[in-house]
């Protein structure tokens, strides 16, 4: 028996070229039009909404999902050059990349027929903005420690507690969230909690928002009580929501965005330094490039295990953590390159500006989307050694 | 091991595995077990894979050998297969018929060069050779007045100083002093020593990619064996940490490696997107082996510091694998200047080529 994990070489097809060349040009577009500055990665995106629209009219959001539910029935391939594409731009996608990602995808499997057809056509068209509630305060890694209730009532549930470090609850129509609905069984500590619709901006829901050390308001406190939800808006089994949460992983884990975060400053870098750099900076740029190179054939691998319906769990937990260290840091091993960048650079303000927000954003990297250390878990479970 | 379904892999390994295995060879202080493995897998026609039929060879794809590589590594055999095979393919690529026996190619190193005198010997100097004091022939690229042209020169013409690679293997300087070649011809367009080194650049990836498989496997098996503080060490936290970097250090030597392999055997030309795959490859998977056997000797302990253990077959070859055709941090310049010549906007186009 091996333990070596494979990631077979696949390669994107000619189809999905003719995409990224589209995506390309519809970004140059809006850049042109002055929706987003893409060197400016603090950005307000304050034409985000109108933006998400344009890209839900061009139909890629819910590529991969059918068409009856205003899908495109496109590959997992075509959906991650649009996500790389969007990503290396540094475009506004934060308004609707979870519903993307990973809400749509859960409602698809878990929601009943008429909460499909009523939601998904909606995140397809841009429409909708989701968060995605599973961390308390004393429930992040431990996620199984979540106490936030759910009581039953007359068709439904009344919901009571806190959940925190939610990405977006200030602009979500929606969350996704789990909830306690009974307590955990001696044989099993993951019993009890159930997933849950949420429909933000009704009463009983009060979000408070959390400042970040970039000087951003991302992510927030979201605070119940007594917030009714109905009965279909049960996401799956009752008490069940540990079976469910584990697939979803994959999709979170592997994609470009985990080691593109960061992305920009190397960029910013090349051009400071110029056509014929020296040997520290063209050695310090290669190894960069190198590991860029290897950890992106490694998630365009994933993508294509996606496609072949498989549940990658441990290659996509391996790509996380060797994309996520990676991107963190990288605007440390560009600061230090940079050092050597002549004054007189015409981009040099820019990648100062870079620089500054990248560090601040690289203590997160490691951390949102489950931690290094809880990512090491699993790959260690994976190789029978838990 | 990993199962394959391919033909010239399962022979490999079923010859490896009956005539290299690391503990035998490990224990055997004469090398006696080296014949009966060269005469095995030569009689496979393993070594002449990359030679079409009618140069002599068993015409195996650039696809299956390159696996085949990555198999001899997950054994880390030192016979000259590798370099056997190399020396094979760039014979082939002047149409020159391969000979029988071990080969190795020249030169190993980047900087080193080979010239053309006016009346057709050869003479240059190359360090770090592979095999060169086993080698019967070498295959040589080398620089004349009309160019790039491809040579075999019988072994016993060089003059050849005898080194040890890291991971006690034979790493040679041999000199050309007006060595008349058994044959030479010119080197077809696109072959040249930038083409060779990055051929063999991936040889030596997809070899390390395979050891630290192999490393991965018996520190794995290791530290469920292992007790310490009445555990098993592989229930520590600290130790399943470590081991999950070195899957994951292990798995981007292979995905390195085999994505470089796949482009080579698929391309049409020798472009910026192939370059990027191969030096890629040797950067990112030398890495791999500094980080990766590092951790495995850490689960080891004492006891994979020692001659006895297994270990040091893999963990001594992939570090030594990292000086052959040019060292991680040239290839890292190399690829460095390649992306600030294209420039900043050309970055993300070259990444996303495939
Ligand atoms: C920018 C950002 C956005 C986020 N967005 C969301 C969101 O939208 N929705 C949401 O629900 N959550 C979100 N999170 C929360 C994130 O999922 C949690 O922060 C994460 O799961 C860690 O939980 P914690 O912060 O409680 O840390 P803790 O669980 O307290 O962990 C603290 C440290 O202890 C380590 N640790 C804990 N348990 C173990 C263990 N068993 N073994 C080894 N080490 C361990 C952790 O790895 C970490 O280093 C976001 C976080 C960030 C930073």
């Amino acid at each position: 028996m091996t333990a070596a994990l494979r990631f077979d070489p696949i390669r994107l097809p000619e189809k999905c070229e003719q995409l990224r060349k589209e995506v390309r040009a519809f970004l140059a577009d809006e850049i042109a039009a002055g929706t987003f500055d893409p060197h400016k990665p603090n950005r307000e995106d304050t034409d985000a909404p109108e933006f998400s629209r344009r890209v839900g009219a061009k139909g890629w959001l819910g590529m991969t999902w059918p068409k009856k539910y205003g899908g495109q029935e496109r590959s997992f391939l075509e959906r991650y050059v649009v996500t790389e594409e969007m990503r290396v731009a540094n475009a506004p996608t934060r308004r609707f990349f979870v519903a993307d990602r990973q809400s749509g995808p859960v409602l698809l499997k878990y929601a009943p027929e008429h909460i499909k057809m009523e939601i998904l056509p909606r995140i397809c068209r841009g429409e909708i903005c989701f968060a995605i509630g599973m961390s308390e305060p004393n429930s992040g890694s431990d996620l199984f420690a979540a106490k936030t209730r759910a009581t039953k009532t007359d068709g439904g549930y009344l919901i009571n507690g806190t959940k925190i470090w939610t990405s977006s609850a200030h602009i979500a129509d929606y969350m996704i969230a789990i909830f306690r609905t009974s307590q955990p069984t001696k044989e099993n500590r993951r019993h009890g909690l159930t997933q849950f619709l949420v429909k933000m901006k009704q009463p009983g829901i009060k979000v408070n928002p959390i400042g970040q050390i970039t000087g951003q308001y991302e992510f927030n406190e979201v605070v119940f009580t007594d917030h009714f939800i109905p009965d279909d808006h049960v996401l799956g089994e009752v008490d069940g929501a540990w079976k469910q949460a584990t697939s979803e992983l994959a999709y979170e884990r592997s994609g470009p965005e985990r080691f593109l975060e960061t992305y920009y400053v190397l960029t910013e870098l090349v051009r400071a330094v110029g056509p014929n750099p020296d040997t520290r900076s063209a050695e310090g740029i290669g190894r960069l490039v190198a590991q860029l190179h290897t950890m992106r054939r490694m998630s365009v691998s994933v993508a294509g295990m996606l496609e072949a319906g498989k549940e990658p769990v441990v290659e996509a937990s391996i790509v996380k953590d060797i994309g996520t260290v990676w991107e963190q840091q990288l605007p440390h091993r560009v600061r230090d390159l940079a050092a050597f960048v002549e004054e007189t650079a015409t981009n040099r303000e820019t990648l100062e500006r870079q620089l500054d927000f990248a560090i601040k954003t690289a203590p997160k990297l490691t951390i949102q989307g489950g931690t290094t250390e809880v990512l090491r878990g699993i790959i260690a479970r994976g190789l029978g050694l838990r | 091991m990993a199962e394959s379904d391919n033909i010239v892999v399962e022979t490999a390994e079923k010859i490896f595995a009956d005539l290299a295995d690391p503990q035998t060879i490990n224990n055997d202080k004469t090398n006696s077990w080296q014949a009966p493995l060269w005469q095995a897998l030569s009689e496979a026609g393993l070594p002449l894979s990359w030679v079409p039929d009618d140069l002599g060879g068993s015409g195996a794809s650039l696809a299956d050998g390159f696996a085949l590589l990555n198999a001899a590594g997950r054994f880390a055999v030192a016979v000259p297969l590798a370099e056997t095979m190399l020396a094979g393919w760039l014979l082939a690529q002047a149409k020159i018929t391969s000979p029988d026996g071990e080969m190795t190619v020249l030169p190993a190193s980047p900087k080193d060069r080979i010239t053309i005198d006016a009346d057709g010997a050869l003479s240059g100097r190359s360090r770090g050779v592979p095999f060169a004091r086993a080698a019967k022939h070498f295959a040589v690229l080398a620089h004349g007045k009309e160019g790039v042209s491809i040579a075999l020169v019988d072994a016993s013409k060089a003059r050849i100083e005898s080194g040890l690679n890291v991971g006690y293997d034979h790493s040679d300087t041999v000199t050309l002093d007006k060595v008349q070649p058994v044959s030479i011809k010119a080197a077809p367009k696109g072959v040249d020593q930038t083409h060779l080194m990055l051929m063999g650049g991936v040889t030596r990836s997809l070899q390390i990619a395979g050891a630290l498989e192999s490393m991965l496997d018996i520190s794995v098996r290791y530290s469920n064996e292992r007790v310490a503080f009445e555990k098993k060490i592989s229930k520590f936290q600290a130790v399943q940490h470590n081991l999950a970097r070195l899957a994951g250090e292990s798995a981007a030597a292979l995905a390195a490696a085999t994505s470089a392999a796949d482009a080579i055997a698929n391309a049409k030309s020798f472009n910026d997107e192939v370059y990027l795959e191969a030096a890629s490859a040797k950067i990112r998977c030398a890495e791999a082996a500094e980080k990766g056997g590092g951790i495995a000797h850490q689960v080891h302990g004492a006891i994979g510091f020692t001659m006895e253990h297994i270990l040091h077959r893999y963990s001594l070859r992939a570090l030594a694998w990292r000086d052959d055709f040019g060292s991680e941090s040239y290839w890292a310049v190399e690829l460095g200047k390649l992306v600030a010549n294209r420039g900043a906007d050309e970055l993300w186009p070259l990444v996303a080529s495939r």
